[in-house]
């Protein structure tokens, strides 16, 4: 462990732990700014999160621990906060002060963990943060008697509005630079606990030294209090399988003697903290009338309360789907005037091949997201901050837990049948890892508005137009609304198998805290925003750039573009020609022109049909053969297997790339009557045709079910450090549109 | 009369008794700072039943009837 005569140069390191909910990242992002270095602790999909302590002359490390009520070592967030604290992680160097943030409107309840890091043996600082709302709740708090009675540094911030920074930052470097004060073993909670077990502690701390385990006495409180905890485990499976019977034993002479395990240690620690705050925190008895209460009052009425969240969902929902349509389309447009500025400047070829459907595209494809996220983490930091978030999760609460998860799932999910990128990163308002898991891999089965091209394509196209009760009713309707709830309905089945057997273990409990309301904080909200728009683009964003660069080259090797790009330059010479043609009614100009016309039109269609011979000769076309007799079963030719792999950048470029297939170009969209026509027509080398409607309901199926998204599955990573999960995602979800599909396949096949 | 935190109604107080069972919701529970001899109000129900709003030590829960009904409590004194 470092001590204080580490010089001057080198990193010092703090750690900053607290509650959920207290402004502990507001609290980060003060200290540090917005640079964090993000990755997981080894072994468990922890976030660990390191930034840098700004506008100190030393260079100080602040790791952010996830925000937990306790040390219990229970889950694994909190063994980790732990191990971090007492310095026994590798990779990580050993925290030197450990930054305590409390919500200063609930000291009580902030004051438990508190009270267990103080246990620790680290300097600690206590910041009593959300200082602003004190007064607001009519309390009185006298943080110098509670620094004087605790020894130790005591700082009041408001963090979202940027308060009390300053003041930490120096009390931090002081307190680096200050020789080390131990608290005295009375001042601790420990010395409430029941005398029989201390002794008890004792005699397992002796034990575990002889054995070889020197272990710090907060462990061997944990390992006697929390019955099956993470440090028993882990002594077991370090080989020390006597720990079992050595902690029964233990137990049941603490029964013995009147000791009630686990619940001493928590009435000892609130009686300690009533001894800690007495006289120093009092409370005026109005908060019952408060105004927080009266908005309460109708927000979680039982009628006024649900169409109040009905309406603030709508607006949400209706935003990130409409609203975001203008700064997409603009975005889109922009990118067709880089195209085709690049389009005039090079020559057909590789490289312009490259700029334009490489690296334009995969840029847009990035860029494309960001309108959505913006405007979703708006809302949500909107909502959050003011503290209507925690009431949607309670009006919503009982719905999602017939579904087995809880009230705060349901943001998420929503956000993802606009789109499931803003929906798996919004899963960070989850505060149950289990629970968390499970909805960030249940988004990508909520239909996204980039699968409505592929339905309206294939119904408008094979889906007979029937109207029932009177015009009413259309049956294309009908199967329209069917695929988009699909995903929906499979959802709830695979909630409960991943809940079931990939994240067994600690029941679900739902102890939220409702904050009172308050205005939101503009600083948080453009923090909030900025910091997920920014982590996007930077950290998932590379990744789906690189996949549709990938999906590019695979579509354009190995085949010989001489001919094509011959073709292409001739076409664009007879259409600049035409551009400038002067329009006259003079017979021989007219006649020019039509002969123009008509040259350019068979250039098109060479130029279509070399495309669509390219495509097949490309890796993507030889993948695509490769892989038909496994989609054969499904319904699907060599065509279709192509297009699905290549719309693995974005779901909406199967449109583009069956217009390619067909010989139509790459410019047609789900209306286009050609691209309709074209797929009516196709057939088969036996003669039948391609697609029947059990070929279009196959692959709508597949749609509805499949992880055909790269950005989704590069959010993902990104959200849980980890290729693990983004590869179960493809694995789970390609399978389940694989059999979704070969059932609707035989389904419709044996019904017509 | 002992009676179980999910019976009280809305503006009614009671004091804790005991918190039933020993495993991790229970454990929570107590964290959260619900200890014997405490004070605890019920505030009101979500629109659909459940959750339900308690008010303890200043501040303010949500608990979920699988939780609320763990803890023994007694009215008046």
């Amino acid at each position: 462990m470092p001590t204080a005569t580490v010089s001057e140069t080198s990193t010092r390191t703090v750690a900053l732990i607290g509650n959920p909910n207290t402004g502990k990242s507001s609290l980060f992002n003060a200290l540090c700014g917005l640079n964090a270095r993000v990755g997981n602790y080894p072994g468990v999909t922890v976030e660990q999160k390191v930034g840098r302590l700004t506008g100190s002359k030393l260079s100080i490390d602040v790791i952010d621990l996830p925000g937990t009520y306790s040390l219990a070592a229970r889950s694994a967030d909190e063994a980790v906060a732990v191990n971090v604290l007492s310095g026994e992680l590798a990779h990580q160097a050993a925290p030197e002060i450990a930054i305590v943030i409390l919500d200063a409107s609930n000291i009580e309840r902030n004051f438990y963990l508190f009270s267990q890091v103080y246990e620790l043996g680290l300097p600690v600082i206590a910041v009593l943060n959300m200082w602003d709302r004190v007064e607001a709740e009519g309390l009185t708090v006298d943080a110098e008697v509670i620094a004087k009675r605790l020894g130790v540094p005591v700082v009041c911030t408001s963090a979202n509005k940027r308060k009390g920074i300053d003041e930490l930052r120096s009390t931090i470097e002081q307190t680096l630079q200050s020789p080390r004060t131990k608290p005295t073993s009375a001042q601790l909670a420990r010395a409430q606990f029941p005398e029989a077990f201390q002794q008890e502690a004792q005699k397992l701390s002796e034990w575990l030294h002889s054995n070889g385990r020197k272990t710090s006495l907060y462990k061997v409180d944990r390992l006697l209090i929390d019955s099956d905890g993470h440090f028993q485990k882990s002594l077991c499976q370090s080989g020390l399988h006597e720990i079992n019977t050595q902690i029964e034993q233990a137990r049941e002479r603490l029964r013995g003697a009147g000791c009630k395990v686990p619940m001493f240690e928590t009435k000892a620690r609130y009686g300690w903290i009533r001894q800690l705050i007495d006289g120093a925190v009092t409370r005026k008895e109005t908060r019952s009338a408060s105004s927080s209460d009266r908005i309460d009052q109708w927000l979680t009425h039982r009628w006024v309360g649900m169409l109040i969240f009905a309406l603030i969902m709508f607006v949400v929902f209706q935003s990130i789907w409409w609203v975001a349509k203008w700064p997409m389309d603009g975005i889109q447009w922009i990118q067709g005037l880089a195209s085709g500025g690049i389009e005039a400047f090079l020559p057909p070829g590789a490289l312009r091949s490259l700029l334009v459907d490489g690296v334009i595209a995969g840029v847009g494809g990035v860029v494309l997201f960001v309108p959505q996220i913006a405007i979703l983490f708006f809302f949500i930091a909107v909502l959050e901050d003011c503290g209507y978030m925690a009431r949607a999760a309670f009006v919503m609460d009982k719905l999602m837990t017939s579904v087995g998860l809880s009230g705060k799932s349901f943001l998420p999910l929503m956000s993802s049948f606009a789109c499931a990128v803003p929906g798996i990163m919004a899963t960070r308002t989850i505060e149950s890892r289990k629970d968390r898991m499970v909805t960030l891999l249940i988004a990508p089965l909520m239909s996204c508005s980039a699968r409505i091209p592929v339905y309206v394509l294939m119904v408008s196209a094979f889906v007979p137009a029937i109207k029932y009760a009177g015009g009413w009713i259309s049956l294309q309707g009908i199967v329209l609304m069917g695929m988009q709830s699909i995903g929906a309905i499979v959802a709830i089945p695979v909630a409960w198998l991943l809940k079931r057997f990939l994240f067994p273990g600690e029941p679900a409990t739902f102890l939220m805290e409702l904050h009172s309301y308050k205005w939101p904080s503009m600083v948080v909200i453009y923090q909030r925003v900025w910091e997920r728009v920014v982590s996007f683009v930077a950290r998932a964003g590379s990744l789906i750039f690189c996949t549709t660069i990938l999906i590019w080259a695979a579509c354009y090797f190995p085949g010989d573009h001489r001919l094509l790009d011959e073709s292409v330059a001739t076409l664009e010479q007879l259409q600049k020609t035409q551009a400038i043609a002067p329009v006259s009614l003079e017979q021989t100009q007219m006649e020019e022109n039509q002969i123009r016309e008509k040259q350019m039109e068979e250039k098109l269609g060479e130029v279509n049909r070399l495309r669509s011979e390219l495509i097949e000769t490309s890796f993507l076309g030889m993948a695509g053969h490769r892989i038909e007799p496994i989609v054969r079963p499904l319904g699907w030719d060599w065509k279709i297997g192509v297009a699905v792999i290549a719309s693995f950048p974005a779901r909406e470029v199967i449109i583009a790339t069956l217009g390619t297939i067909y010989s139509l170009g790459t410019g047609e969209d789900e209306k286009s009557q050609s691209l309709q026509d074209q797929m009516q027509q196709a057939r088969r080398p036996d003669g039948r045709p391609v697609f029947s409607l059990a070929t279009a309901m196959s692959i709508m199926v597949f749609f509805a079910l499949c992880a055909q998204c790269s950005a989704t599955l590069m959010t993902i990573r990104r959200e849980t450090n980890s290729w693990r999960w983004p590869i179960f995602s493809f694995v789970y979800m390609t399978t389940l549109a694989y059999i979704g599909a070969w059932l609707t396949y035989q389904f419709f096949e044996s019904w017509s | 009369m002992s009676m179980r935190l999910d019976e009280l109604n809305p503006g009614e107080s009671a004091t804790i008794v005991e918190i039933l069972g020993n495993d991790v919701i229970a454990s929570r529970l107590m964290e959260m700072g619900l200890i014997d001899g405490e004070e605890i109000s019920m505030i009101g129900r979500a629109p659909m039943g459940d959750p339900t709003e308690f008010s303890i030590r200043g501040y303010r829960l949500s608990l979920r009837k699988t939780e609320s009904s763990r803890v023994l409590v007694t009215k008046g004194a």
